[in-house]
Parts: C-alpha cells; structure tokens; sequence
C-alpha cells in the first residue's frame, strides 16, 4: 500500500479552550476531488492552515507522501507542492492581475531571487503567468490592478496564484464564494484541466458545487471529523442533514 | 519570438519594460550638473542634499519597497560615518574610495546582526526595536570616548587626494559635490536595478501582503534580512561621505533628527517611487529654508502640519500628487488608445 498524498494523523488544535480541531485523522489521496463541508465555525479554514503549517497543531502529526512535515515551515512546503487558496482574498492590492501572478510563478521556478536581470525579461515568467490567466478568462484584465477589478475576478486571482505553483495539492478554501454562479464554472474548468493526479480538496458552501465537483466528502463539525463517504452517502446521511445540510438551506 | 501573442498584450508589455529608462529619468542628474555650474558658491549646500538624497534612497528600499517600518536608519547612517571617521582620525585607513567600502561593510554587518533579530517583528515593536538599536550605538558612541571622541565627536579627519590628484577637502567643494553625485549616481543605478528585479518585485510582494508570500513559498524573512543590509550598506556610505565631506564626525550622525528627518523627507517625496528621495530632499530643504525665514523660531511646527498634511491626505507624497493629477489630465488630454 502506498501512503496517502497528503494525511493527518489525530491533529488537534486548541485555541485556548477552543478547540477548532478534535483528533482529526483525514486522507487526501492522490487524483483526489475531495471536498471539505461543515457549518461556521467548524473549523475548516483552521485545517487548512494546520495542512500548510500557517499554524502549529497542538497534538498529532501531518504527513505528505508519508514523510512528516508537522514542524516544516510553510515556505518548504509549499516547495514540495502544496498550494492553498484563501477564503478571504490575500492579494498583492496595489499590483496588476499579471504581477499577482508573476509572484508565484517567479518564486517556483526559482526567479524571485534573482537580483540584477530585470523581472521584465524573465520571458519565461511572464509567458507561463499569461497562459494561466488565459485558461482562467482573466486574460483580458491582466492589466487591471487589483482594486479596480471586480470582487468574483480577484477570486479568480486567488486561484491563479496557487495554480501558478504548479502544485501536487491544491487546498482551495470557499474559491467560488462571492464569484457570481454564472462564472462557477470557471473554476471547476480550471480544475477539470489541472493533471489528474493532482490531489484537489475544496471547501465550499454551495453544496451544488460541492456535489457537481467531489469524489469524497468530509464533514467536519465543531472541530471533529463527523461523517466521510461519496456524495451519495453523504447526501444520505440523515445526521449529516440534520447538523448541516438542513441548516445550509436556511442560511 | 516564440509567443508574440501573448507579449502583444498591453499587461505583459507594460511589465516587460517597466525597467526600461523613461524619457524624464536623465533629469535630476542633469539638474545637479546644472547646479554645479550655476552655483558654484552652493556647493557644500549641494553636498549635504545630495548625501540626504541617498540616505533616502537607502530609506526607500527598506521602508518603500519591502515595507519595513524603522525609525532608527541613522544607526546605519552614522554607523558609516564612525567608520570612516574613526580609521582616518586615527591614522589608520583614509583612503576615500576603500574607507567607503568598508563603512558600508560595518553599517550592513549592523543591518544583518540586528535585521535577524528585529525583523521578527513587525509593526510598532519592530519601529520600537529599530529605535532602541539606534539608541544603543549612539550611547556606545557617547562612552567610547577614546575611539570616538564621545559626545565632541571626532574632528580634523584628514582625506588624502581623490585618486591621488584631487584634493579633497571642505576648501575643495567642487571636488567633493562631484565625488558624491559620482556615489550617488551609482548607488542610485544599483538600486534601480535591485527593484526592478525580480527579487525587487519579490520585496513588493511583501509590503503588500505579507502572508500570501508565505504562502507562494517566498522566504519571508531571508529577504527582508537582505534588504535589510543591503539597505544599511547604503545608508553606511551616505554617512562615510558626509563624514568625508565634513572633515569630521558627531553624535548628529546616528541622533534621532537625522533619522527623522530622512523619513520625513522619503514621506514627502513619496516613498516607494525611487525618485520620492530627489524631490523630497529638494522639497525639504527648500521648505526649512523658507519656513525658518518666515517663522524663525516656529518653522518646525510649519514642518510637522505640512507632513501632517500629506500623511492623510497624500500618502504618495508631492510625486504621488503628480501621478494623481497626471491621471487626470491625460485622458483630457488625448484620447483612449483603442486597446
Ligand atoms: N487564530 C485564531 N485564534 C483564535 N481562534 C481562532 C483562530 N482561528 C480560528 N479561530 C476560531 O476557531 C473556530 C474555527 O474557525 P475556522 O475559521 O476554522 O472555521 P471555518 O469552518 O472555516 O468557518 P467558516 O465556514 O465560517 O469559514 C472559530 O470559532 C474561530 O473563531
Ligand atoms: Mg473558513
């Protein structure tokens, strides 16, 4: 058996008497379409950033291809390939779309360090940052800076930026939140052209897209692992309903 | 070309040649030539401005760039000038060109001891920290009496000839405005070229958002150590020149007012332009002179409001206004490129 792409092994993580992650033991596999649910305040933006070592967990162990990363600082990981969106846009605000993603770009290929040639003749940059806003529709904005672009476009933005580190995971956190639905689609496209045996997990709200995109749902309440199966199953599940759908279609 | 498609678009040009020199860029260089000419009795004025315009570009790259918030560059400042000041009085190097080198080599060994440690923080601890180191080298300054010449400072530092041929002395006042827009211009071309690069580009990233450069695998802090020291580096030399041009060093080299008034003059410029430290420099001492004429005993009040001013209501500085008013002239002026 070969180990999991990504996997934790009882994390927990207490935020003083709050604890936002109980015991979770979660597998991301590779080629994974895996999707994250739970309500408010679950915890799932906490787990991501115990995945992409934004926060230290209190206890448990996180392990990528079987080697454990638990201590490895987050620049590091993100070299071995573990990419991540963010529920709330973190983006370079006074810079273009195209510089947005040049950064990332830049900093996998191993540019960014370079100090005397010009970021303008890293061609090779530049090419590579156009085509992936090409495939994301945001070609025609990549002039733009990012204040004068529209709240669903720099959605995209996030998105570009993370898949611009060519990554072996992609965590994506609520990416179509606040993307008008006409332009959903968008998003899965691009993750639908990403090499299948990229391992994707995504949270999001909107159950259609969490049902038209995952192979395998989690849901996660008050911290803990509360159910795991296909989206049959968790469609089935009645305490699933009761905890969460039910109340998904209220708010 | 492999892909002219995508080198057509109007966003990959425009970043494909944000390095290339605009038609304006030789301008402050040919304003300084024409005030060596036209002012030959100014020039020691000259000088000073020229040096606190590389103090300020030393400033921008730290402070306008990278985003890091210190209150305490004149540690590096007068770091340079203790340096350069020190190995002269006491007969020990006082070649100028070489003191140079090694003043910036001490001021960046400053910038990276303290840079591993401060730049931990951010925010007002670091603004903190950047003063108390400040404050630590000027004490030290203060009690080491005998290298120093503590609160005195240290006088009669002797420059032998600039490439053994020029005198270099306050009575030689030409040589010595050439001799520093010579080390500006060069620091200027370095960091041109530093910011335009992609590590530059990188430092951006951070001012703007520091987390999501975390998150694109950037090491964070490496780069803002270097920064950092290089930073330091150049405010060294600024400091090793003005203690060369003045033929002696004091406690102003590395106080608070000088720190201040550097910052003061990168935020009216505008910070984070590279050009902010030419004309906030012109502006601001053209402002004090004028200020001190008309309120001699107040004009720093005049001073502290004006900055007040631009703070809130111009956070680019007077280049930041132009920027704006340019914006807003141009599409009046022609119209639209079709895109
Ligand atoms: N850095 C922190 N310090 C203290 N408490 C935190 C911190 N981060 C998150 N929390 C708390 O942990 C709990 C889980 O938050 P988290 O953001 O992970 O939930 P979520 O499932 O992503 O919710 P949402 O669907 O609203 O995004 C919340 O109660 C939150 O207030
Ligand atoms: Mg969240």
């Amino acid at each position: 058996m070969t180990a999991a792409l990504l996997e934790t092994r009882s994390v927990s993580k207490s935020f003083g008497a709050l604890r936002a992650a109980r015991d979770v033991s979660f597998k991301l596999e590779e080629g994974a379409r895996h999707a994250l649910i739970g309500p408010n305040g679950a915890g799932k933006t906490t787990f991501i950033n115990l995945l992409t070592g934004v926060l230290p967990p209190s206890s448990g162990e996180v392990l990528l291809k079987g080697e454990d990363i638990t201590t490895m600082e987050q620049a590091a990981r993100v070299k071995r390939g573990i990419a991540r969106t963010f529920q709330i846009n973190r983006l370079f605000r006074g810079l273009s779309v195209l510089e947005n993603v040049y950064m990332s770009v830049a900093e996998r290929v191993g540019a960014a360090p370079q100090m005397i040639t010009p970021a303008g003749k890293r061609k090779d940059v530049i090419d590579e940052s156009m085509h992936l806003l090409e495939t994301l529709k945001l070609a025609d904005h990549a002039h733009l800076t990012i204040t004068g672009l529209p709240y669903g476009r720099q959605r995209l933005v996030e998105l570009a930026i993370a898949l611009g580190l060519k990554p072996v995971v992609l965590l994506l956190d609520e990416p179509a939140a606040g993307v008008p639905s006409a332009e959903t689609h968008i998003i899965l496209d691009a993750i639908d052209a990403l090499p299948k045996s990229i391992g994707v997990l995504i949270i999001d709200h909107d159950m259609d897209l969490v049902f038209r995109f995952a192979k395998k749902i989690t849901v996660l309440v008050r911290g803990a692992v509360f159910a795991e199966g296909t989206p049959k199953e968790i469609g089935a599940n009645a305490d699933v309903r009761a905890v969460y759908l039910g109340q998904a279609t209220h708010g | 070309m492999s892909a002219p498609t995508v080198f057509d678009h109007p966003a990959a040009r425009a970043l494909s040649r944000r390095h290339r020199l605009r038609w304006w860029e030789p301008l402050p260089w040919i304003l300084a030539l024409a005030f060596y000419f036209m002012f030959p009795r100014y020039l020691g004025f000259g000088t000073e401005l020229l040096i606190m315009v590389l103090f300020a570009i030393s400033l921008d790259l730290a402070l306008g760039y990278a985003g890091i918030v210190t209150l305490g560059h004149a540690a590096f400042f007068g770091a340079g000038a203790y340096t350069v000041g020190m190995l002269a009085h006491h007969g020990i190097w006082n070649e100028p060109i070489s003191s140079l080198f090694i003043g910036a080599a001490v001021a960046a060994a400053i910038g990276l001891a303290s840079g591993l440690v401060l730049l931990r923080t951010t925010g007002l601890t670091l603004l903190m920290l950047t003063l108390c180191t400040m404050a630590l080298l000027e004490e030290a300054a203060n009690l080491g009496h005998d290298w120093t010449g503590g609160f005195d400072g240290l006088t009669g530092i002797s420059i032998p000839p600039l490439f053994g041929l020029f005198e270099f002395n306050p009575l030689f006042p030409k040589t010595q405005y050439l001799y520093v827009l010579g080390a500006l211009l060069i620091c200027f071309v370095f960091v041109r070229t530093l910011v335009y690069s992609p590590f530059g580009h990188s430092l951006t990233g951070i001012r703007e958002n520091t987390l999501r450069m975390h998150a694109v695998g950037a090491p964070v802090r490496t780069r803002l150590v270097v920064c950092y020291t290089i930073s330091a580096a150049l405010a060294g030399i600024a400091g090793g020149i003005w203690a060369q041009a003045n033929a002696y060093v004091n406690l102003s080299t590395l106080g608070l007012d000088r720190a201040a008034t550097v910052l003061i003059i990168l935020v009216l410029g505008g910070y984070g332009r590279l050009y902010g430290a030419f004309v906030g420099a012109v502006a601001y001492m053209a402002l004090s002179h004028f200020l001190a004429k008309v309120y001699p005993t107040a004009w720093q009040l005049g001073l502290g409001f004006l900055l007040v001013t631009i703070a809130l209501f111009a956070r680019g500085g007077i280049i930041g206004l132009g920027e704006t008013l340019m914006a807003r002239l141009r599409p009046k002026l022609k119209p639209k490129p079709p895109s």
